[in-house]
């Protein structure tokens, strides 16, 4: 992606401080000199390509719901379709396979603790593999975004 | 502030991602069946008092050259984790930086930091830079890059409409 090209300045600039707008489009139109139309046409290919999942709320752990991360040490054949077993899960909203002998990592998020401990409940009794809770107990890092051009 | 329900559904509301559509916070209001002010309302007293800690694009660095991505894991004693914490956090590569609980025998690190590079090398080379600004060579460490992403979305916690108090059902 080109330094101060329009994708990069949509992607990079917007990741805080989203318009709260009625036409948060027309706003974002206006600083980058473009149409509302050509906006929405931008986001929605750079949607399709991939390079950002949402416009959305990155929300303070544990203020709303609960959630946990959560691993699993699962046999190399096994992996896809517990993988496929995991992802499908609605309350699972990150599911990554890492480099380590443990090497399913996935994050769950539901209403409480409890829903949380259900779900991996389901998940142990599903698969009949472990899986260690790790819940976050103290977050040194907010979320300000990802720079793109200084990271 | 505590959020309540009407919050709680809105952000449900919202955990896919604002519509492309001109006005898309009436599009989440019309879903709700309350007015486009009052979602715009919420959302502001929602950042204003930090439960949301941002709003707007969510990148995918795998798909923007941040190739490699590793979770960096220290084993570091309790009484130090604050300090170690507060300064791995300012470091611009690093995404996330929590304490976990150890679950031994299987896993005995308690600090856990998300780093992101072009390629694994840039990422190794970050790691160590955190080891000798924060003191940590000595620590029992491991560092677990990322092979396939499965699965990348907002976070559901609530049910999706404020007049219903059911859980999302679970296939």
């Amino acid at each position: 992606m080109v330094p101060g090209s329009i994708e990069q300045r949509l992607l990079n600039d917007y990741q805080r401080d989203f318009p709260l707008d009625p036409r948060p489009y027309a706003r974002i139109a206006k600083d980058l000199g473009l149409s509302e139309d050509e906006v929405l046409q931008r986001l929605a290919t750079l949607k399709e390509q991939g390079t950002y999942s949402r416009i959305g709320a990155v929300v303070r752990p544990n203020t709303i719901g609960a959630s946990t991360l959560a691993a699993m040490q699962v046999p190399a054949p096994r992996l896809e379709e517990i993988a496929a077993f995991v992802s499908k899960q609605p309350e699972v909203n990150h599911n990554y396979e890492r480099e380590h002998a443990i090497n399913l990592w996935f994050v769950v998020a539901a209403a409480d603790k409890d829903a949380v401990a259900g779900v991996l409940a389901r998940i142990e009794a599903q698969t009949g593999l472990a899986v260690l809770d790790l819940p976050l107990e103290r977050s040194f890092h907010i979320d300000l975004g990802f720079d793109l051009e200084k990271a | 502030m505590t959020p309540d329900a009407t919050d709680k559904c809105l952000l449900n509301a919202i955990a896919d991602g604002l519509p492309l559509t001109p006005r898309p916070y009436e599009t989440v209001a019309d879903g709700l069946g309350i007015g486009e002010d009052e979602v715009l309302d919420r959302l502001e007293r929602l950042r204003d008092s930090g439960i949301i800690t941002r709003f707007g694009v969510v990148v995918r660095h795998r798909e923007l050259g941040w190739r490699a991505n590793a979770m960096a894991v220290w084993d570091v004693p309790d009484g130090l984790v604050d300090t170690v914490g507060e300064k791995i956090r300012s470091f611009p590569f690093v995404t996330l930086c929590y304490q976990r609980p150890r679950r031994l025998p299987d896993w005995p690190y308690n600090l856990f930091c998300m780093v992101h590079g072009r390629d694994r090398a840039t990422v190794r080379q970050q790691i160590l830079e955190i080891n000798d600004a924060c003191d940590l060579r000595a620590l029992p460490q491991d560092v677990l890059f990322s092979l396939r992403q499965f699965k990348q979305c907002g976070a559901h916690y609530a049910p999706a409409r404020p007049d219903k108090t059911k859980h999302r059902e679970v296939a």
